[in-house]
């Protein structure tokens, strides 16, 4: 037996399968119904602004590491995820095929790897690209469609009701609407949102925390909970950018608190502001919010003793 | 009676109880045995025989006069035929003795059942018989059933849980001396005056939790109860809790909560040892891992060699990478095979290439895994940063000293973060820099 090669290393001896990869790759199926139902409602223009946004993002990170001498970190599939949702946050018009590349851009290079790449990035990714694109490009930003093949000029569900006119239930819950394109369909979403949560990649505190709370505003401001759940940005957000791990608190308590915030000031904005939508700037103002909320909400550990402060 | 509650934390490891069917085999007197002079936490112990000297099987060859410290017993009868320095795992060189066997297992004289009718005398039986916690941490057990007198004791819990994986040498010891188990819980209770006892049994092991249900039955005092199966409840806190929703302090030992933990193998041990006055000297361990030819749970002399044991199973399938003493969640991983088998083992495990190979540590996406993992409430993760910025301050602040080193949170982390090894290093920062 040749013993000079055992390995020693500290405990434990047994990891789980899971990794970081394989999160990603779980947030990745998550996002498949809402990518399928783009196609299905805008057609072919959907299919190239995501393999445009997955295939810059990819490349970015990777031309980054390479020029930074860093290792090659594109294996995580991190990049992957951060395409996919900044497509559905773009209009489905021709514009937002370069418009993807420009937000790649920032979302990975300056919002991401500036920081030092995964895990040390304030904000998300995806949410500060599309306030940078929304705020720099505000005409191609909000070129809405309706959907079908013939690309008719039409207005969001939010920006509608401002004018009065209500959008039926049924179309905001399949997606039938005009809208980016992953925002449309709250069916494709909440499909996304149970296949999270039966993999335990997310939790169902700030989901819950953020709609809650949008709804109960609506409610109190005499305003239809219902159609403010479903209509703009709060299921994308909601369930797949304010529940990014890095950018948000890490105890539940936290997760509420940054649920709640995120909720108050999408309803504040879209009830008082002059944007119809303000998912993007809750979730980017709350992401900068998260290292003080993690301070104070360090649980109590088990047999914790009063300390004298 | 069913559990209090349920701890906090805690993951769902595979529990590959590979060996639970196996009825123990024991192993054939070694060649040559080798006994270090610390099988326990506390003072190790000063050899009592010298290069040359005859022992016999249960003569004493080590003891201290430290309160915190258990005498050592030869395992074999045969000759001392060196005395050298061992190096154990924290780095301390400690006196072996290495006594090679006449193979004939001639019992000492001093070997008989000892006369016990006080509390007082029951104790010097305990510590007589070289008795130390057999769960794994391997405290002098005669320290433990003597807490002061302001400490009232209400419970008595029996620690069945067996929740690393691999293991079952505590599962055997139910099934195979059930008996020993009651009778010596009866002792404990009569002589500490204790009114309940509850043995707390993993739920992966019904027939455990039926045979000793069945037998205790006659005593309504004596109850086993089966714990839905998570992974650290065998920790000495998480099955206080889990038991009797009792929290022990942070910094505190169970006593403060009335309550004294023992291990199953250890209180039958002491029913044998009142019977025959035989000290310990043997111990089954389970040997597994996907190297080992016959994975077992083998009965063997305190001394014996690591290699020698792998042998009596058939020997290795395919080269071993790593060798671990103890469960795959807080074993020490070993350096060689050459290494003597102490009072508190209880498991030898083998592993090939691919479960051996140390994941590369990638960055922390913060997912807080590890945070709702941990059984302490603690927070690995930032734990982690601390550590690797030498801030003793917030060390503290986050209760690294609280760790119980479990390693759930290592185990679950997808960004595979050496979190334990991290706390560890973040405890010593503690306790050295934290005295100037």
């Amino acid at each position: 037996m040749t013993e000079n090669r055992l390995v020693v290393n500290p405990s434990p001896h047994m990891k789980c399968i899971k990794s970081t990869s394989s999160i990603m790759l779980d947030v990745i199926i998550a996002l498949i119904p809402a990518v399928i139902l783009s196609v299905y409602f805008f057609s072919y223009i959907s299919a190239i602004i995501i393999a445009v946004s997955v295939a810059t993002s990819v490349l970015f990170e990777y031309l980054y590491n390479l020029a930074a001498k860093k290792k090659q970190t594109i294996g995580n599939l991190s990049a992957v995820v951060t395409g996919v949702i900044l497509a559905l946050n773009l209009p489905p018009v021709k514009s937002s095929i370069w418009i993807a590349a420009v937000g790649s851009l920032i979302a990975i290079v300056i919002v991401k790897m500036l920081f030092g790449g995964i895990g040390k990035n304030i904000f998300n990714p995806a949410i500060a690209a599309r306030v940078f694109l929304t705020v720099s490009f505000a005409a191609q930003m909000t070129s809405w469609v309706a959907p079908g093949i013939d690309s008719v000029s039409t207005a969001t569900p939010l920006a509608l009701i401002q004018r009065g006119v209500q959008t039926g239930y049924l179309d905001l819950f399949l997606g039938n609407i005009g809208g980016s394109l992953g925002e449309t369909s709250a069916v494709a979403l909440l499909v996304g949102c149970i296949w999270l949560l039966l993999r335990k990649v997310i939790t169902w505190h700030i989901p819950a925390a953020f709609i809650g709370t949008v709804a109960l505003g609506a409610f109190i401001f005499g305003q239809d909970p219902l159609f403010h759940v479903l209509a703009g940005g709060l299921l994308l957000g909601a369930i797949f950018m304010a529940t990014d791990y890095v950018t948000s608190p890490i105890t539940w308590k936290g997760k509420l608190i940054f649920g709640f915030g995120c909720g108050l000031i999408t309803i504040g904005i879209r009830l008082f502001g002059n944007l119809p939508e303000g998912v993007s700037f809750s979730i980017l103002f709350m992401n900068a919010l998260v290292p003080l909320i993690d301070r104070y909400t360090v649980p109590k550990s088990f047999g914790e003793v009063k300390k004298n402060a | 009676m069913k559990q209090k509650k349920r701890i906090k934390g805690g993951v769902k490891t595979p529990h590959y109880k590979n060996t639970a069917k196996f009825e123990t085999r024991v192993m054939p007197v070694p060649e040559k045995v080798e006994i270090p002079m610390l099988h326990h936490i506390g003072a190790p112990c000063m050899p009592t025989v010298k290069k040359g000297d005859e022992v016999m099987l249960g003569t004493i060859i080590g003891d201290s006069d430290k309160f915190v410290s258990a005498p050592i017993h030869s395992s074999v009868s045969g000759t001392v035929s060196e005395i050298k320095k061992r190096m154990f795992p924290n780095g301390a060189a400690i006196d072996s003795i290495v006594i090679k066997s006449d193979g004939k297992l001639t019992i000492d004289p001093s070997v008989k059942p000892p006369i016990v009718n006080t509390k007082e005398e029951f104790l010097k039986a305990v510590r007589n018989s070289g008795l130390v916690g057999l769960g794994g941490a391997g405290f002098p057990a005669h320290v433990k059933l003597n807490p002061p007198k302001d400490k009232k004791i209400e419970y008595l819990l029996i620690n069945a849980a067996e929740c690393e994986p691999y293991i079952t040498a505590d599962y055997r010891e139910t099934i195979e001396n059930s008996w020993n188990v009651i009778s010596g819980i009866n002792v404990v209770m009569e002589f500490l005056e204790i009114e309940n006892v509850i043995i707390g049994i993993e739920d992966n092991k019904p027939t455990s939790i039926k045979i000793l249900n069945d037998i205790a039955d006659s005593d309504k005092k004596i109850t086993a109860v089966s714990l839905k199966s998570i992974y650290p409840q065998g920790a000495e806190k998480m099955l206080i809790y889990a038991l009797t929703g009792r929290v022990v302090p942070a910094g505190g030992l169970p006593m403060d909560v009335g309550v004294i933990v023992m291990n199953v193998t250890s209180v039958s041990f002491i029913a044998k040892y009142l019977k025959t006055g035989m000290p310990l000297v043997r111990k089954r361990l389970t040997v597994d891992g996907a190297v080992i030819k016959e994975p077992s749970n083998v009965d063997i002399c305190i001394g014996t060699y690591i290699k020698d044991l792998i042998d009596f199973c058939g020997g290795f399938t395919e080269e071993p990478y790593k060798i671990l003493m103890g469960g795959p969640m807080m074993g020490l991983a070993q350096y060689t095979t050459d290494m003597p088998i102490l009072k508190q083992n209880n498991a030898i495990l083998a592993f090939n290439k691919k479960q051996s190979m140390v994941p590369e540590q990638t960055a922390c996406i913060r997912c807080g895994n590890c945070v709702r993992a941990c059984p302490m409430a603690l927070m690995p993760q930032q734990l982690d940063i601390f550590s690797e910025s030498q801030d003793v301050e917030q060390l503290k602040k986050y209760n690294v000293e609280s760790c119980i080193e479990c390693g759930a949170c290592s185990y679950v982390c997808p960004a595979k973060r050496h979190l334990v090894q991290a706390i560890k290093k973040g405890k010593i920062l503690v306790k050295t820099k934290g005295q100037k």
